[in-house]
């Protein structure tokens, strides 16, 4: 039997037994005094496949199974989820796990059908399985085709009803040219007899023998080109068999953008400073630079020897300095070019979108391009920004915050095999970015995440999947980083993400990289579920920390769905609860929004309130309502307040 | 004239990149105690059972693409060298940065499946310009004919280049170089039985995205470049 070390550095200290005690004592810190343990647990771990050393920081893993025999050696890949059902791509097939009693999943079916990477989505009873490499077949044998142009691959969306869970039926494919990495599926609010699904494909194109009409001609050549394009496929519900594609939209056309973003506000704040405090500052590659004082002193050497000087700079020979500086940089880096560019082309595919209907965007991740899209015409999907940044290899997927105006997109560096979490590697490679989106539509930058423990060489290392928490007003995401493990980071501020948790095993072999790690980890209905490449499926639950309460916690888990596709992104919406009023409650405590004398008096009503009856009840909230509205006035946060106060008053009325 | 030293500037470069780079990492000490050693489990050991019978699926076509990217990545190492004391702009070192942090992994995954999979393995020396890959104990130059390789006078012209010139000159040659691993990529998908093994299906993939990606980064500079000449 393994014996599996859990190294668990939980902050947690409430005591639940003693429930009254919390409007007296609590321990709830802001952002900025987050202690993350040190050194870092997640530094150092042992290998092992099924007995890896682990650490664990604010989650606790409650459950973890191994892969069934005939998928175990071979890749779990993406996870969507049906009512009680997690259902987990494997390049072999899928498998469905009832996850009812998150401690002890059960699998209810497996049902091998090979083909890479086996993305999942599903929408009602219809499943959708991407199929992308060269060895998938339309019969779903085992044997893989050794032919280069064949009849019998499949690549693209292989379609299945699961209204029988125990029994999925193989319904239809939809053959695509570039087959299919990744799908989105979109539901139209305006449009209950069909789904789209949006197809990413990124390996190359098949030939025409096998597919007729694919071309991987320069548009120029060929307008029918697969480059350049994504598929939209339109499934009429009631007839998923009629399946097919009704548009191949050129989202990529006429890119201008520059590849670079602008600074952070951050970067743009201490540039600003460092002007004022009369620093010099140089344009070098097209963005402003604080040159540092060391090279300031050389240059000024070279000022005054010019000028046949010697001795100490005097102030003269530092405006002179100042004055030349445009022109040395100019001759040292080649100037700073900024005109307009000609036309591009932009990118040729994307790698995944992530539709979030209720607010009419996709973010989509395309090569070197982070797109904002308008999907309000579901077939027609119409770019409305690109961002390109230059410490961006590949974008990879998008999140948008709840309120949708907020985007994170991560950069796949290396593809996903590659150990790009070493000490060395730069913070900006492999990392998340983070954009507002404002009014018009228009995406800025703010900063990056990196998931911040180094790790070895033999661990595949880079920003992948995640999904949104619904804690209640704060933008929280769990994220896997294969073998990085997993990170539970606080992005409200887009310009101070900080990590909350974390999960993290040893590499799988402490000798060679073998692919493992986490490939998607999403909350759904109160649980956070792992797909592990090699190990399996995990399942973990929060633990209460300074920085996220047993409230927010309580409050996250009242949003539950019947389906999800974290890449079509859902709303999330809070019932009013004992469980959200609380949250507010604590966040105000957190950032200082009311008084903790006001708070104490808010926190004893509402103890007081849950335990009354109804009547009485009523009356209670009503009062503690009108308490905090007279809060609202003085308080650094009056949006807080007043989501309080809306949550007490619905309370009340319930 | 100033004169301000091409390798003082590329430090000043490379100190502000690794600065910002590490920043956020601890060094850190591992305080954990060794676990004990378990016994492999029947699931465990069918897990390595099929992780070395998946390792047999492979054709001549991914031996000869594996061994030819190696030297190929290997040529772009030594361009992108270059970068620091060439005086090539910021946005040029960064690129140079990436790419031979990108490449150097690459060539060790693909040096690993050929090792994996009891292959002869190409072993790369460079000195300066000069790069020797020997194969089974012999000299391994075949990959000079390989679309996208620089002849050495071409090398020796850019490693000559300074600033602006070697930004233009490094451009260009790296897009055609980039250029030549996307056609030996596409070569290989399109052979009878090629890239089913699934890491190599996914190397060959990953460096096709990858490097189409840099293409399209490398000509919106190139084009700014040339504008402004």
């Amino acid at each position: 039997m393994a014996a599996l070390m859990l190294i668990s550095y939980s902050c947690a200290t409430s005591s639940s037994s003693m429930e009254e005690m919390e409007s007296t004592k609590t321990n709830i810190k802001p952002l900025s005094q987050v202690e993350a343990p040190t050194p870092d647990p997640r530094v150092g771990l042992e290998a092992g496949l099924f007995d890896a050393e682990e650490a664990s920081w604010n989650m606790t893993m409650v459950a973890q199974k191994r892969p069934p025999e005939k998928y175990v050696g071979v890749t779990n890949s993406d996870l969507a989820f049906k009512g009680k059902y997690a259902i987990q791509g494997n390049y072999n097939g899928f498998l469905i796990w009832d996850i009812s009693t998150p401690s002890s999943p059960k699998l209810v079916t497996d049902f091998l059908c090979p083909a890479s990477q086996s993305d999942v989505s599903v929408y009602g009873d219809l499943l959708f399985v991407s199929g992308e490499g060269l060895g998938g077949r339309l019969d779903c044998g085992t044997e893989g085709i050794d032919k280069k142009v064949s009849e019998k691959r499949l690549r693209g969306i292989r379609i299945f009803n699961i209204d029988d869970i125990k029994n999925p039926e193989y319904v239809s494919n939809v053959q695509t040219c570039r087959g299919s990495h990744t799908h989105s599926v979109l539901k139209d609010p305006k449009d209950d007899e069909n789904v789209y699904v949006y197809v990413s494909g990124s390996a190359p194109v098949r030939p025409s023998e096998e597919l007729p009409g694919c071309s991987d001609a320069m548009p120029k050549e060929d307008p029918n080109s697969a480059l350049f394009r994504i598929e939209v496929i339109k499934v009429p519900l009631d007839n998923p068999e009629k399946a097919e594609i009704v548009n191949s939209p050129r989202i990529f056309e006429n890119l201008t953008e520059a590849p670079n973003h602008g600074m952070s506000p951050a970067d743009a704040e201490q540039l600003a400073q460092a002007k004022e405090e009369g620093a010099f500052v140089a344009e070098i590659g097209g963005q402003p630079r604080i040159i540092p004082d060391r090279y300031v002193q050389i240059m000024l050497k070279q000022v005054m020897k010019e000028q046949g000087k010697t001795g100490e700079p005097t102030a003269a020979d530092s405006a002179m300095l100042r004055k030349k500086l445009p022109e040395i940089i100019a001759e040292r880096f080649g100037g700073n070019d900024e005109e307009t560019e000609g036309p591009q082309r932009g990118p040729n595919q994307c790698h995944d979108i992530t539709l979030y209907p209720e607010i009419g965007l996709a973010g989509g991740a395309c090569e070197g391009y982070g797109l904002l899209l308008d999907i309000n015409d579901p077939a027609n999907p119409k770019r409305v920004d690109a961002v390109a940044d230059s410490n961006f290899a590949y974008w990879h997927s998008a999140t948008f915050n709840n309120e949708g105006d907020k985007v994170l997109f991560t950069d796949e560096w290396g593809g996903g095999g590659q150990p790009k979490c070493r000490e060395k590697d730069p913070m900006e490679w492999g990392a998340n970015a983070i954009f507002t989106i404002s009014e018009d539509n228009t995406m800025d930058f703010q900063s990056y995440y990196k998931m911040p423990a180094p790790q070895t060489t033999q661990e595949n290392c880079v920003a992948h999947n995640g999904s949104l928490i619904p804690i209640p007003d704060r933008d929280i995401m769990v994220q896997s980083w294969y073998q990085g493990g997993i990170s539970v980071f606080d992005w409200t501020d887009p310009n101070n993400p900080v990590e909350i948790a974390f999960h993290d095993r040893g590499p799988v072999d402490s000798t060679q990289m073998q692919m493992g790690g986490s490939w998607s980890v999403y909350w759904y209905n109160g649980a956070i579920v792992n797909s592990e490449i090699a190990r399996g499926l995990d399942i973990f639950k929060l633990e209460p920390s300074p920085y996220l309460t047993k409230n927010e916690i309580a409050a996250a888990n009242t949003v539950t769905f019947e389906q999800l596709n974290p890449q079509g992104q859902p709303q999330y919406d809070w019932p009013a609860t004992f469980a959200l009023a609380k949250a507010y409650v604590d966040q105000l405590e957190r950032n200082n929004g009311m008084s903790m004398n006001s708070i104490s008096t808010v926190r004893k009503k509402l103890t007081k309130a849950e335990n009354a009856p109804e009547a009485e009840r009523r009356e209670i909230l009503t009062d503690v309502a009108e308490d905090v509205k007279k809060q609202g006035n003085n308080s650094s946060q009056p949006q807080k307040i007043r989501k309080l106060r809306n949550t007490l008053e619905t309370l009340s009325t319930k | 004239m100033m004169n301000i030293s091409n390798s003082l500037w590329g430090r000043f470069i490379l100190v502000v990149l690794f600065v910002a780079g590490m920043a956020a990492c601890k060094s850190t000490e591992n305080t954990k105690t060794a676990s004990s050693t378990p016994e492999k489990d029947s699931l465990e050991e069918l897990y390595w059972a099929r992780k070395d019978s998946a390792k047999m699926s492979f054709t001549q076509a991914d031996v000869k693409f594996m061994t030819g990217m190696i030297a190929h990545h290997a040529q772009a190492l030594v361009m992108s060298r270059l970068a620091p004391k060439n005086g090539a702009s910021q946005q040029v070192q960064t690129l140079a940065a990436r790419i031979i942090n990108a490449q150097k992994d690459e060539i060790q995954s693909m040096q690993k499946w050929l090792r994996t999979r009891e292959q002869p393995v190409p072993q790369i020396e460079i000195n300066g310009l000069i790069l020797s890959i020997t194969l089974d104990g012999k000299p391994y130059t075949s990959y000079r004919k390989m679309r996208g390789v620089l002849a050495q006078e071409k090398l020796e012209e850019l490693a000559a280049a300074r600033n602006k010139e070697f930004d233009k000159l490094f451009l260009k040659y790296m897009i055609q170089h980039h250029a030549g691993a996307v056609y030996m990529v596409e070569n290989l998908f399109d052979t009878d039985g090629a890239a089913q093994d699934n890491r190599a299906f996914r190397l060959a993939s990953d460096i096709q995205v990858d490097q189409r990606t840099e293409i399209e980064r490398m000509r919106l500079m190139l084009d700014k470049l040339q504008k402004s000449s």
